[in-house]
């Protein structure tokens, strides 16, 4: 599908970390851009990962392959909510080599997931990579993921391909 | 063990044959690697098969290369019952630059219609 033809997601609304917002549980959830610096907070939220919420292969398992991947991961645009200090809830975009265009991937833990948080943390980073000249976000997901199914189709994903196992969306960021 | 190893080109696909043979020479498992048209690889069939003989040269070992045309997964399949085989091994599939797997058509076709076992090698 040409980028062009895609659905648009406008950055305008999209706050730019650092904030705090109330999730709808009523916890303070503190958001800010995610660095090298958080790698020992990371690798602490994804051991405490549900195996059963792990997607097409990540985040890895073994503590020394999950800090080998946030290396690769935090040199997009990354996001991280964190409640009481701890990191609960991580979006980021990666290059995917192709021009101006980010693949989108969102991690809440167990306890915090269905309480909005994913959705913000996916819009600040669709602003932070928006303002560095990003365009296009694509994304794979398992069909039978239907909370993040969900999510995407929310902010405006729209299918573009897949196999049978897969489906592949995207989205168009715009001013 | 009689072992169908399918290659189309893809850089999974390389890996699991690479994997298969040095597998299959210190097993002395039976296998033959069918070369398969994939249409997400950019490798002529040619080009796949030279590569295929080149890597069987590489760890001296004598395999039947089989030139498969047509759609990839059923070939493999029909081939794979009709002459017995005890497995189908493929390409476990490519990783985004994130690290997500995404599993190759030709795989998923032959996951979810094979009466033989299919290994997916990562």
């Amino acid at each position: 599908m040409n980028p062009e033809d895609l659905p648009t997601y406008s950055v305008a609304d999209a706050d730019r970390p650092p904030y705090s917002l109330e999730d709808r549980e009523g916890r303070t959830i503190d958001v800010g851009v995610a660095t090298g610096a958080d790698v020992s907070d990371l690798v602490e939220m994804y051991e405490r990962f549900d195996p059963a919420d792990r997607a097409q292969g990540i985040p890895p398992v073994r503590p020394d392959e999950i800090h080998r991947w946030l290396e690769v991961v935090l040199e997009g645009y990354n996001v991280v909510g964190r409640h009481d200090g701890d990191a609960v809830a991580h979006s980021m975009l990666v290059d995917t080599g192709e021009v101006d265009t980010c693949e989108l991937a969102i991690f809440v833990l167990q306890p915090y997931q269905g309480a909005g948080i994913g959705t913000r943390l996916v819009e600040s980073a669709f602003g932070l990579a928006y303002d560095d000249g990003v365009t296009a976000i694509w994304l794979t997901v398992e069909r039978w993921n239907h909370a993040a199914i969900r999510l995407y189709r929310k902010l405006g994903f729209q299918e573009t391909g897949g196999g049978g196992m897969e489906l592949e969306m995207g989205l168009r960021l715009t001013e | 063990m009689k072992k169908l190893l399918g290659v189309g080109g893809s850089q999974d696909s390389f890996t699991a044959l690479e994997r298969t043979l040095q597998r299959v020479r210190n097993t002395g498992d039976e296998v033959v690697v069918a070369v398969v048209d994939n249409p997400e690889s950019t490798l002529s069939a040619d080009e796949v098969e030279d590569r295929v003989r080149r890597a069987l040269e590489d760890v001296e070992l004598e395999a039947e290369v089989r030139r498969l045309e047509g759609h990839a997964g059923s070939g493999l399949l029909e081939l794979a019952e009709a002459e017995g085989f005890d497995e189908i091994v493929l390409g476990g599939g490519r990783r985004s630059n994130m690290g997500k797997i995404r599993v190759g058509e030709i795989a998923e076709f032959v996951v979810l219609n094979s009466r033989v076992s299919v290994k997916l090698v990562r």
